[in-house]
């Protein structure tokens, strides 16, 4: 038994945290955040030649690749520093979509290009009518010469302005709530009739409705077996579920940290507010449910290996996945709030990198699924 | 026991309702809806001149100051219908803070001088109790007014001081002298924004919005008659008034409407063809808030009740104040929740997605509504209160 990260691992981690403490601090964060671009050219480049945006490709395609452990470390350690750069979008929803693909040629083209710095994307799936439900699809992707024809909408894409192609889920046959006849487009920004109306969002990402007019995708587009589409987001997504879990620990951690330290420090009626034991056994709480979360994403890890190496299958890990962002999502409520409690006036302000960690948690909560769509899909399998 | 409404309760609800009805138009309610906008100042302004003029503006005041004379009943049937329309308080600061202080402790040129622009709302008043290092413990504040002849000269910081930037005045707890206990020698002092020393400084909140302040005072000059009471006793004014400020702190009506328009818009939410509304998970949720609101209704009758005997709220009152902000802070939740991912949203450019808008309305409620449970006496301390004044612990 062994719940250490290895010593490559660790490695990456003490780079990273390194790197969020001397070069990406929360007022480099705020610059970055409220530039035109949204994120910083820079910084991405930093990233690709630290070698971090190649942790989840195949080694063939030049990757470095990682399992799903390995993608957590990363994750926990830009959790922390809040990072606004489209990591998840790119590399975790995008690349572990387009990682998995059957299209050879596609990832021969696209992959490398990631890694290098130069291609990001984004996974857009979430319709008007849909919620949570990933199958709940209208956009239709109807089939002409040499490929398709796409129409519909998406909403609250992630990062999608940033982006030079967005994986579309649509489909190309059976009725709206079907897990049958749904397939996966790669399609480029500058597509005829795809149109993009963006917004910003609480955590500083940003997020579009994308529109799609009868857009033309090649056959060359397909990422996956046509109307194979569901049980290619299916087998993805345990360790999208598991390395958004782990942002969230590494937020929580931060959380819990900064509130303890500034209990301390803080001095009411003559002492440290962490003196008085109303507020002690809530920060008791929160460090017990931040333990409970870790357990639980380290559970999900065994089982992530577990399932690579063929002893449980994919409805299992899937199970488990669900249980993690379930416990995950109920820790992170209660040490978003009581963060901002415990540090009373001024856990309120923008100023304090507190709010700021707390809404990049309610972020990653809605990010397919919160903590109640997850309980159901665990209690009902 | 009862709370059966007469003909005449009735008649008045109805005309109460055809006010709001009638007076609060859309305009109004979209300026004043998720507030703070540009034409906020403007809008509250305009509202509560026309609660003003039909004589409306100050339920709770004695009739002989401009209060409505209401019976208990009535003020009740008053704030129901308030939330039912989906109409907002009115700003508490000048009408339910500082003019209670007034025509209580208030010398009759005071009443005379600063009760009538409250009623009108031609004075905008803030709050300046909070300090950078007085805020729980809002005793150990150091602000000092130094006697000087006619006048007193206010140096120091205020902070977290809610629509500082729209006010004409503020009213402040100053110490005015170092006694024993850290209550004795402060003072309660009414102070003109306008004063040459005082300078506004914004602090933006969590929901990306502009309503805090920082307020700071740096030989400030205030005459001698602007000081309610005694010198050195403003400590027990400022304690009456809280015992107020929480009662009105239940927010009961309000959260009547957010439960309304939660059960609304959760049955328009659809994922996978299943509505929200019929989601069994949900709907205990739901009804775990709306049981506690039941209760907390009658917990707050009850409570008023009992000041109609007795005078001043007691120290239940912060059982009011816990339980509305914790309701309330529920209420939020789940409004996110039905919004999902569209609560993520800010700064939309175009208005044709409503449900973003909505969702991202609902966010910045959630987001500032975290602050119910620290303002107006933290959630902590009114347990201590309970604890100690009401259990004798
Ligand atoms: C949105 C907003 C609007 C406000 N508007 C105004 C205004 O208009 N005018 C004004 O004067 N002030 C205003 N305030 C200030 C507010 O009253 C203070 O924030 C509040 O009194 C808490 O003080 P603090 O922020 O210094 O927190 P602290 O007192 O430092 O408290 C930090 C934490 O410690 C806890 N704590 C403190 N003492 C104890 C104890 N003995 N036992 C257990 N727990 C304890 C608190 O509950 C809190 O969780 C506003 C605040 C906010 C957030």
């Amino acid at each position: 038994m062994n719940f250490d990260f290895t010593e490559e691992q660790t490695m990456i981690m003490d780079g990273i945290s390194r790197y969020v403490r001397e070069e990406y601090d929360f007022d480099v964060r705020r610059i970055i955040k409220d530039s035109n671009d949204g994120y910083s050219k820079e910084v991405w480049r930093r990233f690709s030649e630290l070698g971090w945006l190649s942790i989840p490709f195949d080694e063939v395609y030049g990757g470095f690749g990682g399992n799903p452990d390995d993608l957590a470390s990363v994750m926990i350690e830009l959790g922390k520093g809040a990072i606004i750069e489209p990591y998840v979008a790119s590399i975790v929803l995008f690349g572990a979509l387009i990682n998995e693909s059957s299209n050879e040629s596609l990832k021969k083209e696209i992959i490398p290009k990631i890694i290098n710095g130069d291609y990001k994307g984004s996974f857009a799936y979430i319709e008007e009518q849909s919620r949570f439900e990933i199958t709940d699809i209208k956009t239709s992707a109807t089939k002409c010469n040499g490929g398709y024809t796409l129409r519909g909408q998406k909403l609250a894409v992630i990062d999608a302005d940033k982006s030079d192609g967005f994986i579309v889920s649509a489909r190309t046959d059976s009725s709206q709530f079907s897990t049958d006849g749904i397939s996966l487009f790669l399609v480029e920004p500058e597509a005829q009739g795809v149109s993009l109306s963006n917004y910003k969002t609480m955590d500083g990402h940003s997020a579009s409705v994308i529109t799609f007019e009868d857009t033309f995708v090649s056959d060359e587009n397909l990422i996956c077996a046509v109307g194979n589409g569901y049980s290619h987001i299916k087998s993805v997504m345990p360790q999208i579920l598991l390395a958004l879990c782990s942002e969230a620990l590494g937020i929580m951690e931060t959380l819990n940290k900064l509130t303890v330290e500034y209990s301390k420090t803080r001095t009411q009626f003559g002492s440290p507010i962490g003196s008085f034991q109303a507020l002690q056994h809530r920060m008791v709480d929160n460090f017990m449910a931040y333990e409970q979360a870790k357990s639980m994403v380290y559970r999900g890890l065994c089982e992530a290996n577990n399932y690579s190496s063929g002893s449980i299958d994919l409805d299992e890990f899937t199970r488990v996945a669900h249980a993690v962002k379930a416990l995950v999502a109920k820790s992170s409520k209660q040490i978003g709030d009581e963060s901002i409690q415990i540090h009373g006036g001024i856990g309120m302000t923008d100023e304090l990198n507190i709010g700021h960690l707390v809404k990049r948690l309610m972020m990653i909560n809605v990010e397919f699924g919160d903590g109640d769509f997850h309980q159901k899909c665990f209690g009902q399998n | 026991m009862d709370t059966n409404f007469s003909k005449d309760d009735i008649a008045f609800r109805d005309e109460v309702r055809k006010f709001f009805d009638d007076e609060f138009d859309s305009t109004l309610a979209k300026n004043l809806g998720d507030g703070h906008g540009d034409n906020y100042k403007e809008s509250i302004i305009a509202w509560q001149k026309k609660l003003y003029k039909k004589g409306w503006i100050a339920p709770n005041w004695p009739k002989e100051f401009g209060g409505t004379g209401w019976t208990d009943t009535q003020k009740f049937i008053y704030e129901s219908e308030r939330g039912l329309a989906g109409v907002p308080d009115v700003l508490p600061f000048g009408l339910k803070m500082v003019g209670p202080v007034i025509y209580t402790f208030g010398t009759q040129e005071q009443k005379d001088r600063f009760l009538p622009k409250i009623l009108s709302s031609d004075h905008w008043w803030c709050q300046g109790y909070s300090e950078p290092g007085a805020g729980s413990d809002l005793a150990s504040l150091t602000t000092s007014a130094d006697y000087a002849g006619a006048n007193y000269l206010v140096n120091g910081r205020k902070i977290w001081t809610s629509l500082a930037q729209y006010a004409d005045w503020i009213f402040c707890l100053v110490r005015t002298s170092k006694g024993a206990r850290k209550q004795e020698g402060i003072s309660f002092l009414l102070i003109d924004m306008s004063s040459p020393g005082i300078t506004v400084k914004p602090i933006i909140t969590i929901d990306g919005r502009h309503s805090l302040n920082e307020v700071l005072f740096e030989n400030v000059s205030v005459p001698v008659e602007n000081l309610i009471g005694e010198q050195d006793k403003g400590w027990t004014y400022a304690k009456a008034l809280l015992a107020h400020e929480r009662t009105n702190m239940a927010e009961v009506a309000d959260s009547k409407r957010m439960l309304t328009e939660l059960k609304d818009k959760a049955s328009k939410s659809i994922g996978g063809g299943r509505c929200l509304a019929d989601d069994q998970v949900f709907q205990k949720q739901v009804s775990d808030v709306e049981l506690d609101l039941m209760a907390l209704e009658y917990t707050e009758l009850r409570a008023l009740a009992s000041i109609a005997e007795k005078g001043m709220p007691g120290p239940e009152s912060s059982l009011l104040k816990i339980k509305g902000t914790e309701i309330s802070q529920q209420l939020h939740e789940l409004h996110l929740k039905v919004a999902a991912h569209h609560g993520g949203a800010v700064a939309l450019t175009e208005e044709r997605y409503d449900e973003i808008q909505v969702g991202s309305d609902a966010r910045n409620r959630y987001l500032y509504g975290r602050a119910a449970t620290i303002y107006g006496g933290s959630n902590e301390v009114q347990r201590n209160v309970i604890a100690k004044a009401v259990l004798g612990l």
